[in-house]
């Protein structure tokens, strides 16, 4: 009996309208401005003092010297690009089967941050591979697929811009972008199998971490604000695509004469 | 209409179009033998030096091949309508599509395949690993033209299909090239080859449970833009 009344509940009930206002393009709108701003300026304090404190404060490591601290920005920028294509993929499916528009924005807007997330940690890599493995390039299983994962993102958004109604592309990239997320494992598995020179992963949830602790806090750090970076990012580029593609509601349009765009 | 009725059917269509479109047909087997022909040319004469490289050469030219055809493969239906006709019969999509991810095969895969002995003799391949490589063109390809028909579908109604085709299907090729240039690689080493062989298999057979459904839902897209 319990249940019944805990789905009539009041604080059930509320919970299910606040969420329903968020896949509102104009509450998400409204609401994500204050939001996106106090998670941007948190990150930005984060990102400058993880960094600051790994590039210039941490201690140097045994084997690698100096040319490790590119860690501090090529594993979370790798982490990144991996989530924010799940995430893609995730809601692409939360627009096809529930019809959500917003889902469909925000899927659109994070392709652009994961594309630059996984050509950051391409860069990052090449830069790192110089002095450690003597090559700016190597065709080791971690590269490859990050490369791969590189040209699924590109053909995204490339798929988005192709379509001449913007709510294809939205349904058409989602259906790409889940084939992909099946693919993922079975390229990843199968590059891995063909050859690899990477070394393992550094954090395992299953283990303690083999890095010193004050390594490990300002890494710690620099993912978080990473993290928080995307997420405000990807705000930032949604309300965008909200505007653009609600240009012709009158609250958009209203907004619009508030910013001053000639629209 | 019973539906393997249906299926043959539509293989029936499919092949019937294909014949009347001979020149396309010759395309994918012409493009296949110019690029192995060419790797010679620009890499080495060299047999030795050719052989250790010809699996992976004649797996890329066999896998560019078929992407060349890929674009064709609802273009036409969707130019004159029939596709919506397709889509709006009460007889399963996912079949329809099936049978003509399988006429692809029939026309491109499979003359591929019987084409690549050889082209594999030109390049010096060893001859133990002869069988293997048919075999496993012969199944990849059948990967290749069920994956490659989500993106076909997804690129149909759009005017510069072709290149934005290549893009977005070629990281989604990159495990079947791995695991079928890996099986010959192996049989031409002596080195067991059972195992990616079954990787290869399994690939297909996922694409042929998985791909019909994206590709449908990637056809209705296509229909409605």
């Amino acid at each position: 009996m319990w249940q019944s009344s805990f789905w009539q509940s009041s604080f059930w009930k509320n919970l299910v309208r606040w969420f329903h206002k968020w896949t509102s393009p104009k509450w998400f709108y409204n609401l994500s401005r204050p939001l996106g701003a106090w998670i941007g300026w948190l990150a930005l304090l984060i990102l400058v003092v993880s960094l600051v404190w790994g590039l210039a404060f941490a201690p140097i490591e045994r084997l690698q010297g100096n040319s490790y601290r590119i860690i501090f920005i090529h594993v979370p920028a790798a982490f990144l690009s991996q989530a924010i294509y799940a995430a893609i993929a995730a809601l692409g499916l939360i627009g096809l089967v529930w019809r959500i528009k917003l889902a469909f924005y925000l899927a659109k807007q994070s392709v652009p941050i994961g594309a630059s997330m996984a050509f950051l940690a391409l860069v990052t890599g090449a830069i790192w591979g110089k002095p450690t493995w003597g090559a700016w390039w190597v065709w080791d299983a971690r590269l490859t697929s990050m490369l791969v994962l590189l040209f699924l993102y590109l053909g995204l958004w490339a798929l988005h811009n192709a379509m001449e109604r913007p709510e294809s592309g939205d349904r058409a990239a989602a259906i790409l972008a889940l084939v992909g997320v099946v693919n993922l494992p079975i390229i990843k598995f199968s590059v891995e199998w063909w050859n690899t020179l990477h070394q393992p992963a550094t954090l395992k949830f299953t283990e303690a971490p083999p890095m010193h602790i004050s390594m490990l806090i300002p890494f710690l750090l620099a993912i978080l604000g990473f993290y928080l970076a995307a997420v405000a990012w990807a705000l930032k580029r949604t309300r965008l695509e909200i505007l653009q593609r609600e240009r012709r509601t009158q609250w958009a349009r209203d907004e619009l004469d508030r910013l001053g765009g000639n629209v | 209409m019973k539906l393997s009725r249906l299926f043959t059917r539509v293989l029936q269509r499919e092949l019937q179009l294909a014949y009347r479109r001979r020149a396309d047909l010759a395309n994918p087997p012409l493009f296949f033998l110019i690029v192995v022909a060419l790797f010679p040319l620009g890499v080495t004469p060299d047999l030795e030096r050719l052989a250790t490289m010809a699996a992976g050469v004649l797996w890329v030219a066999a896998l560019l091949a078929n992407l060349l055809s890929l674009d064709l493969l609802f273009r036409s239906d969707h130019e004159d309508g029939s596709l919506e006709q397709l889509l709006l019969a009460s007889s399963p999509p996912t079949l329809i599509v099936l049978g003509k991810a399988l006429a692809h095969w029939l026309v491109t895969g499979l003359p591929l395949t019987l084409m690549s002995p050889l082209l594999a003799m030109m390049l010096a391949l060893s001859p133990a690993a002869m069988p293997l490589l048919m075999l496993s063109l012969a199944l990849g390809t059948v990967t290749l033209s069920l994956v490659g028909g989500i993106g076909a579908a997804l690129t149909v109604g759009l005017r510069q299909g072709g290149l934005l085709l290549t893009l977005l299907i070629m990281p989604l090729f990159v495990p079947v090239l791995i695991f079928g240039t890996a099986v010959v690689q192996a049989a031409g080493a002596g080195l067991p080859w059972s195992g990616q062989l079954a990787l290869l298999a399994a690939m297909a057979v996922l694409a042929l449970v998985s791909a019909p459904l994206a590709t449908v839902a990637a056809l209705r897209i296509a229909v409605e833009e």
